[in-house]
């Protein structure tokens, strides 16, 4: 059984007021997120990969329950989550963790470290005395004197561990890492990155990857989705998408994260113009307007999902 | 590592005869309340004329402070220590504000990391690019006439139309076309870029990167591109000048630099970009230790703490800028002569 | 792990900061001993005056200053002095009280209009917006006309007209704090809304809070002189201040001491805390903080 089953999950952002929008005859609302599903078994990494406005962290907070979902299902360890209570995210938030984007400004201003990385037994009326608060921050490589820090006083890097810390605090099945490496130095980026994946390998903890950088996604994810006006326009196995890419817009970004190498700077494929707005979407295929390979059809029929040998893509003429 | 990439290239060296601006020994500190930071120490480079100069580094290295420098912009607890920045006779480090006013917005211009902040939110487009040809003996229509063209060089659709809208009504990408219209409105000589591309979403990256080659190379200026993001300085730029700890640790053409680096710190970056690793891996390469305090640099080489390739003498000498190939230096020891014999 | 294992960065702690603004800032000096010195008579006031401040002596009336009587005496022989340093503790009482009432319920009110449903925000911030609207004075002689002059009647007016400040303050800052990573972080987890509100809102909005409140200490007690001088606050005989200015008015052709008496605590109030509440800000404004 998978650990986690998401199928054809929507999601929708307020844009207007109700009353605006009924006298201006427009929607008061749009679609972030339009019909994502994917699996992710205990112990696997799944990366999804977007730029801004994919719908990619929209993902993450229904995941993690702060944003309701408007269709589909989620299911977790075998239970359907999407319309859980109060009571039932009690337990769920248990079982799943979130690392956010700001390593710094994740962390409450006025709390030491060590009631940072207690905080999740503390919420749940466990003991989160000092043994437990070192036990964490020897779990993500941190010295014990750091317990009685504030989070000002902290690296990038070392605040992302204490991140990591309060994370694994009580032993998650799903942890979702929102940019896990934003705003980190690239020699620092490889710590946090080798971090999670000693922490995987220890405790078998599923992880979602939420991202804009597909080198990351190259080296840590086995499976990977690329998002696209909050559709996935492809996704599969890491290794098949990144040597055989179906879709444009999935080759486009790979050109777009390019190996530094001055003799390779004649290859790239840049794509013009920028994402549309999902409240206009183009019609036909979302991604025509910039698409390279773009023809007649594409403007006219938007393509469906197909499904072949453990890999998805649509697009009407994959590469 | 002195491989065949270096040794069957002609490279001019990076040294051109006639620099476009050329830095020699430029120390700057910083007064804060903690202690005098040395934030760049004995900086020497030159930008070549009609060429791109990439400024490669991780935060604190000083690549920052280096252009602000460069354009008077200095924070205001910063002190020139030594040095001077050559440009057209004048020195740069030591003018005048007045004659500040006179050269930035002429003969340099600056693009910065977020183009909403360097435009006015309450302006138009077109008011603030006809209000910055101030200096121009010209009527306002042909102010107007030459903000379009200026908008249409940089491939901004409907540039007309742009002229009458805000800042705020365009995407992050399409603000920073309109900063570098602007910048280039004037002619500068030389364009400063601090990190002109980090705030966009990649595939915007490689747009704005292409477009900044393109439009060096129609108007001939010479550009200082400052990035930590080793794929756009692969992308955009002819020479390179890595920093680490306010100091350049080494310079030279980028493909030299890019196919054999000759400073350990230079290979250990590209080490970590997860880029350069072409086999899947779940252990990525890191760099072990921290930047030294730069209230009190270290005697010998900065990186020493860090090097996997440390000996004896880094400790107590600190190394000068070595040749390391054609046009090629690097701050290292193991790039002297007499060590290559022992 | 390396970077882990960084030397911590030497963080000089609220005590080194606060002198470290401080050696660079005489104003701020000049403030926090002014305060100390009007906070502490105010306070040891009913020992330290040299004369009981509403007892009627038989001396000389209308005396200017001497080594008795360092600010004269009024027109019915009353120690000035006494009276200024008794006034002194009216005006802390007033300003400390009303104060207190003011911040606690902005605080609430601005924790419910930034945190509960977009239609209680608008009507609060009607609210406010209502309250704002009246003069300070014209509000106060309102509110006196129907309750009547007293000292709680001062306290309530300034309260009143104190919390739509503090209030529309903390909301604003709640809605920043509301869509902040952390605060994310911590509903994520599932923490209850106390702990949310009093461990990690709180916290955040109270340092600016209290600076501004340490502003407006010389508005409260102005308002309060204000008031009594009116006659619609403090009744005589008790010293407050506006009642000595009041007092002294009458008889300014006689001689000018009881309104220099009265009107120089004021000053001195005024600049005091307001000096404070300057270096209070560079102490505590995080921005500073980071390039220190």
């Amino acid at each position: 059984m998978s650990l986690l089953e998401v199928t054809d999950l929507r999601i929708r952002y307020a844009r207007q007021g109700r009353l605006k929008a009924a006298l201006r005859r427009e929607s008061h609302d749009f679609e972030a997120v339009c019909g994502v599903s994917f699996t992710l078994e205990p112990g696997q990494t799944l990366g999804l990969v977007g730029e801004s406005g994919s719908g990619k962290s929209t993902i993450a907070r229904t995941l993690i329950g702060l944003k309701k979902s408007s269709g589909g299902s989620i299911r977790f360890d075998g239970a359907e989550i999407s319309q859980a209570s109060g009571r039932d995210w009690a337990r769920l938030r248990r079982e799943m963790s979130m690392m956010w984007q700001d390593p710094v400004g994740s962390l409450s201003p006025r709390l030491t470290v060590k009631s940072l990385v207690t905080e999740p037994l503390r919420i749940n009326g466990l003991p989160a005395g000092r043994t437990e608060a070192e036990r964490l921050l020897g779990l993500v490589g941190l010295p014990a004197e750091f317990a009685t820090r504030y989070p000002h006083q902290l690296s990038g890097g070392q605040a992302r561990r204490v991140g990591v810390a309060r994370a694994l605090a009580l032993d998650p099945k799903l942890l979702i890492a929102d940019e896990p490496t934003a705003g980190l130095d690239m020699s620092v980026q490889g710590e946090v990155l080798n971090l999670l994946a000693e922490v995987q390998a220890r405790s078998g903890v599923a992880i979602v990857i939420i991202t804009h950088n597909l080198n990351l996604v190259r080296h840590v994810t086995d499976q990977m989705a690329i998002m696209y006006l909050g559709r996935f326009v492809e996704q599969g196995p890491t290794e098949q998408v990144f040597a055989h890419p179906r879709h444009p817009y999935t080759k486009a970004l790979l050109a777009a994260n390019p190996e530094p190498d001055p003799e390779a700077r004649h290859e790239r494929v840049a794509l013009s113009g920028e994402v549309p707005s999902p409240v206009n979407r183009p019609s036909g295929c979302d991604f025509h307007p910039r698409c390279p390979w773009a023809r007649e059809a594409c403007a006219a029929k938007e393509p469906g999902w197909t499904e072949e040998s453990g890999r998805g893509h649509r697009c009407l003429f994959p590469l | 590592m002195a491989s065949a990439a270096v040794s069957h290239r002609t490279a001019e060296a990076p040294q051109t005869a006639d620099p476009l601006v050329s830095v020699e020994g430029l120390s700057v500190d910083f007064a804060t309340p903690r202690g005098t930071i040395h934030a760049l120490r004995d900086i020497s480079l030159e930008v070549p004329k009609g060429k791109v100069l990439g400024l490669v580094g991780e935060s604190g290295c000083g690549k920052s402070t280096l252009a602000y420098s460069m354009i008077g912009l200095l924070a205001e607890n910063a002190r020139v220590a030594g040095g001077a920045i050559r440009m057209g006779g004048q020195d740069l480090a030591h003018l005048k504000p007045k004659a500040w006013r006179d050269l930035r917005g002429t003969r340099i211009a600056m693009i910065f990391q977020d183009p909403m902040t360097s435009l006015n939110p309450v302006t138009t487009i077109g008011k603030q690019m006809i209000d910055i040809q101030y200096r121009e003996p010209i009527s306002r229509s042909e102010k107007r006439a030459r903000a379009i063209e200026f908008l249409e060089q940089v491939q901004l659709p409907d540039a007309a139309a742009k002229l009458d809208v805000y800042p705020h009504q365009l995407s992050g990408g399409m603000r920073q076309r309109v900063c570098i219209a602007m910048a280039l409105l004037t002619r500068p000589d030389l364009l400063i870029a601090d990190e002109p591309t980090t705030a966009l979403d990649a595939t915007l990256e490689l747009q704005i990167v292409t477009l900044l080659r393109e439009l060096q190379e129609t108007f001939g200026c010479s550009v200082l591109f400052v990035s930590h993001h080793l794929g756009t300085v692969a992308e955009l730029c002819d020479e390179v000048a890595v920093m680490y700890a306010g100091e350049v640790v080494e310079r030279g053409h980028v493909r030299e630099v890019f196919h054999a680096p000759r400073h350990p710190y230079t290979q250990a970056l590209f080490d970590c970009d997860p880029a350069r690793i072409r086999q899947a891996t779940r252990q990525l390469p890191t760099i072990p230790g921290t930047l030294p305090d730069l209230r009190q640099p270290p005697a010998g080489c900065a990186f020493r703490a860090r090097c996997s390739k440390a000996f004896g003498r880094c400790a107590a000498e600190h190394p000068p800028l070595h040749a390391a190939g054609p046009g090629q230096v690097a701050r290292c020891h193991l790039n002297d002569p007499a060590e290559d014999v022992a | 792990m390396t970077d882990a294992t960084q030397s911590p960065l030497p963080e000089p702690g609220l005590l080194a900061r606060s002198l470290s603004v401080l050696s660079g800032n005489r104003t701020g000096v000049i403030g926090f001993v002014l305060v100390a010195l009007i906070v502490g008579s105010a306070i040891l006031a009913p020992w330290i005056v040299p004369y009981d401040p509403t007892a009627i002596m038989t001396g000389p009336r209308m005396a200017p200053p001497s080594a008795e009587h360092w600010l004269g005496t009024d027109n019915i022989g009353r120690d000035i002095f006494s009276r200024v340093i008794a006034g002194g503790r009216i005006a802390m009482l007033v300003a400390a009280a009303s104060l207190t009432a003011a911040l606690s319920a902005g605080l609430l009110l601005g924790l419910i209009a930034g945190l509960g449903p977009r239609w209680l925000d608008n009507l609060l911030l009607l609210v406010f917006d209502a309250l704002r609207s009246f003069p300070t004075i014209v509000f106060g002689l309102a509110v006196v006309t129907i309750i009547g002059p007293s000292l709680f009647t001062v306290m309530l007016v300034v309260a009143i007209t104190s919390v739509p400040i503090y209030a529309r303050i903390v909301r604003t800052q709640t809605l920043a704090l509301k869509n902040a990573e952390f605060i994310l972080a911590e509903r994520a987890m599932g923490v209850g809304l106390p702990r949310l509100l009093f461990v990690h809102v709180l916290p955040n909005v109270l340092g600016p809070l209290l600076i501004l409140a340490s502003m407006d200490v010389p508005l409260v007690i102005a308002t309060e002189a204000g008031l009594s001088f009116l006659g619609m606050g403090v009744r005589p005989p008790t010293p407050s201040w506006g009642v000595i200015l009041n007092d002294g008015y009458n008889f300014i052709r006689n001689s000018p001491w009881p309104v220099i008496g009265g009107s120089i605590p004021i000053i001195l109030v005024t600049l005091g805390f307001t000096f404070m509440g300057e270096a209070l800000r560079d102490i505590f404004d995080p921005k500073l903080r980071k390039a220190g």
